[in-house]
């Protein structure tokens, strides 16, 4: 595509996003249809749950419905804890801690392995379950989400016996009853980063996962049970923001972790404040990911879609902001153009699918507020992918803008959706100063073949996370968590085990 | 009017200053306490800083904190062992600014457990030089023992640094005035953090000699600022301000409580020392450098 042909779809773009524009118009070549390949096997799902409290389920009471985001069907009526149920869980817990934290540490780290094992073993199970109701594709669940869980816990099984090595001059000790509050983009994924280092270091927990995605973690409390983990040790109870509000300001817990967004964060760190409760905070971002001239560009741009459209951009580490050297700019805008058109978008279940449903309605809402914003505050559109939606379930074309200046609201605010913002520098030190003129800090990209300018880039990135040609990769061995807004704490890795213990 | 028992002569009761950007400012607001001397006589003044003071402080640490940061960790380490040098070199002159008012704090002191309560001022000024030493020795190592290579499932070099929080406020306790400011401060600055102290409020003499010291060493302007004032009054500003990066602070009760809130204005971390037995040996650890660096994981492929 030349320049000229880019400046015309530019200014062609700020059209209706439901209407037909001459963006939406492929590049030819690029699109192959493929057949339906759905996943066919079917999960058993009950109609209705209640909470798993001291090694039991409770009836379902004042139950609220959790939908498959693709299809707007309900998938089970979940109970919503109340500030009672909060508390019994939390003694639950309590009374557990003593047996759980005494246990030989070779003893609880094997609980730890079977967990692992059998996650592994219901794995399928597991993928399909969290893509209906998350929305997020097969492909995600099976290769991404699942895998990580199970290798979360057994990497974190083996740190039980070994904390020792792990706090050099120091001894540690566990911190007692935790409560676990996670989000809805990496359901079972979270869970094992909250459960599986708490767990190890000798800690009992009562974790809520998001309201909208439950299932895979009351699916986790099965195999708990199934492994025969002590009764208490993990509680999951389930409920919406007046259950978390209930964790955050009971009084039983001795440490409160949050995953979610940074406004949410902020409360708990209120709640906690009087009584001195520990806390780790996993919040917001808008993490900056940079692509200087002497990249590998083809790669580059492969990057930038895992950056910005995996898991639909519902990733608090999704490479939002994108800054591209100012020569390269049209090259990469033209490349990202023809790669975005490429993109299928549909029924999750579909093996081929590599950008699923939003997860919720009002997720939805927010995004295209945004996508809103980001036309009236003059930044052009660019809605090239011509996947047909469909009729029900949620859905957003992945897309991104250009033109977009700093001041802009989608170059400032999380947007937790498929659309990206480009921005353009001169040099490697405006860069700098551009990526993080951000409250947050959460993780950054930098694509570039010149290895001194990586480090030196890396070095002075306000980051947790610096992924350097390279982007979004996960492992239960490398901490993640962020500087500044982005909060504090870090999960995985050896540093990832200090949130869990006290140490003498 | 108090006299030198020794001559005639009439005793020169200086007014301390603020220390901040490696100069020595008045509180704009204007304001002193008066520092009695054991017997209730006027020792000294002392400047009480205020709202805007501390914002100053801020700006400079600010300023100061990257290219404090980005010195070599062997020179930051230098710069803290020249500390503690200069320290040696007025141990008279400190465990006089202790002593001299050292009678009336031992009274509320009681009531605290964490009083140092048989600690004498020699003693003190002992302590506290051999802590800044032995975090002098952790400025190039802190990040050996809490960094590390990560052994990821998949072709990535994937490795752990710590990096500088950036700016923190440190609050002494009241006492021990001298040992319980350096073992606050200490672990801060060794990993390239630039503060804000803020000297304990019943004796702030030994933290105003101190930045005396700091002003003729090697330590860069703005790395340390130190104020010295009614905690009362700048606990709401320190939990409050928006570029203070996290708190080291002595402190209970409900200041304790305001601190840990500022955590809900900036995601502040908060570190409060309550009950601590200066001497002891747990003020010495890299576990007290952790809680004022960012762990940061840095991926790059290792396959061509």
């Amino acid at each position: 595509m030349t320049d000229t042909q880019l400046a015309h779809t530019n200014g062609s773009t700020t059209l209706d996003r439901n209407g037909s524009t001459a963006d939406h118009i492929a590049p030819p070549g690029v699109r192959w249809n493929y057949a339906a390949a759905p996943e066919t096997v079917k999960v058993t799902i009950e109609p209705r749950y209640g909470h798993y409290i001291n090694g039991d389920w409770t009836k379902p009471n004042s139950t609220f419905t959790t939908e498959n985001p693709a299809t707007q069907k309900p998938l089970s009526e979940i109970s919503n804890a109340s500030a009672a149920q909060v508390d019994t869980a939390v003694k639950a817990a309590r009374a557990a801690l003593g047996p759980w934290s005494k246990l030989p540490a070779k003893e609880r780290a094997k609980y730890i392995f079977r967990i692992a094992r059998r996650i592994q073993e219901r794995s399928r199970e597991l993928a399909i379950l969290e893509t209906m109701d998350s929305g997020k594709p097969i492909k995600e669940s099976r290769d991404v989400d699942i895998p990580l869980v199970a290798q979360h816990f057994f990497y974190h099984a083996g740190w039980a016996d070994k904390l020792a090595y792990a706090f050099p001059g120091a001894t540690p000790s566990p911190i007692g009853v935790c409560g676990q509050i996670i989000p809805w983009n990496f359901p079972l994924l979270m869970a094992a980063w909250k459960l599986a280092p708490a767990l190890a270091c000798g800690n009992t927990c009562v974790l809520k996962p998001a309201e909208t995605t439950p299932l895979t973690a009351l699916r986790l409390a099965e195999i708990c049970h199934e492994v025969g983990l002590p009764k208490g040790v993990v509680n999951i109870i389930t409920g919406d923001g007046r259950t978390g509000a209930a964790m955050a300001s009971h009084p039983g817990f001795d440490k409160l972790a949050f995953t979610g967004s940074t406004e949410v964060g902020k409360k708990i760190a209120l709640a906690a404040a009087s009584r001195g409760t520990k806390l780790t905070l996993e919040l917001g971002g808008k993490s900056p990911h940079i692509i200087f001239d002497d990249a590998s560009i083809d790669q580059a741009v492969e990057g930038i879609i895992q950056g910005i459209y995996f898991n639909q951009g519902e990733v608090c580490c999704a490479g939002s902001r994108l800054f591209v050297q100012e020569n390269i700019l049209d090259q990469v805008v033209a490349k990202l153009k023809i790669r975005l058109a490429s993109l299928r978008v549909g029924d999750p279940m579909d093996k081929n699918t590599d950008v699923g449903a939003v997860n919720s309605k009002a997720q939805l809402d927010q995004i295209n507020r945004y996508i809103a914003l980001g036309q009236s505050e003059g930044a052009q559109i660019h809605d090239v992918n011509p996947s047909t939606l469909p009729s029900s379930g949620y859905w957003c074309r992945p897309c991104f803008f250009t033109g977009v200046q700093p001041s802009h609201t989608i170059a400032r605010e999380e947007i937790f959706g498929p659309v990206l913002s480009i921005l353009s520098f001169r040099t490697p030190e405006e860069a700098i100063s551009r990526a993080n003129n951000t409250p947050y800090g959460l993780a950054a990209g930098i694509w570039t073949d010149k290895g001194s300018k990586i480090f030196e880039i890396a070095r002075k990135l306000k980051a947790g996370v610096v992924w350097c040609n390279t982007y979004n990769k996960f492992d239960p061995s490398s901490p993640f968590g962020g500087f500044k807004e982005s909060g504090f704490g870090r999960e995985g890795g050896v540093q990832g085990l200090r949130a869990y213990v006290n140490l003498h | 009017m108090p006299t030198n028992t020794t001559t005639d002569r009439l005793d020169i009761l200086k007014t301390y200053k603020l220390f901040i950007d490696g100069k020595f400012p008045r509180s704009e607001s204007g304001r002193t306490t008066t520092i009695l001397n054991s017997k209730g006589q006027p020792l000294a003044y002392t400047s009480r800083a205020s709202r805007k003071d501390l914002r100053e402080a801020v700006e400079s640490a600010r300023r100061a904190q990257a290219t404090w940061a980005s010195s070599t960790a062997y020179l930051r380490a230098q710069i803290i062992y020249r500390i503690a040098e200069m320290l040696e070199g007025r141990r008279a002159e400190l465990i006089e600014s202790i002593h001299s008012v050292a009678a009336p704090i031992a009274k509320s002191a009681k009531k605290s457990k964490s009083s140092g309560k048989s600690l004498t001022p020699a003693a003190e000024v002992a302590f506290s030089i051999d802590r800044l030493v032995h975090y002098a020795g952790w400025a190039d190592k802190f990040s050996q023992v809490l960094g590390c290579n990560n052994p990821v499932a998949g072709p990535h070099y994937n490795f752990t640094v710590p990096e500088p929080t950036g700016v923190v406020a440190v609050i002494a306790p009241d006492q021990p005035p001298l040992l319980g400011l350096v073992s606050l401060l200490a672990p801060v600055i060794c990993s390239g953090n630039a503060t804000v102290l803020i000297s304990s409020q019943t004796n702030p003499l030994p933290a105003v000699l101190l930045g005396e010291i700091l002003a003729t060493s090697d330590v860069p302007a703005g790395v340390v600022n130190i104020l010295t004032g009614d905690h009362a009054e700048l606990i709401p500003f320190i939990a409050g301000h928006r570029d203070i990066d996290a708190v080291h602070g002595a402190a209970s009760g409900d200041s304790a409580t305001t601190l840990r809130a500022g955590s809900a204005e900036n995601i502040k971390r908060v570190v409060i020392r309550d009950s601590i037995e200066y001497t002891s040996s747990e003020c010495e650890s890299a576990w007290w450098i952790e809680p004022f660096v960012e762990m940061k994981t840095i991926w790059h492929p290792a396959s061509a």
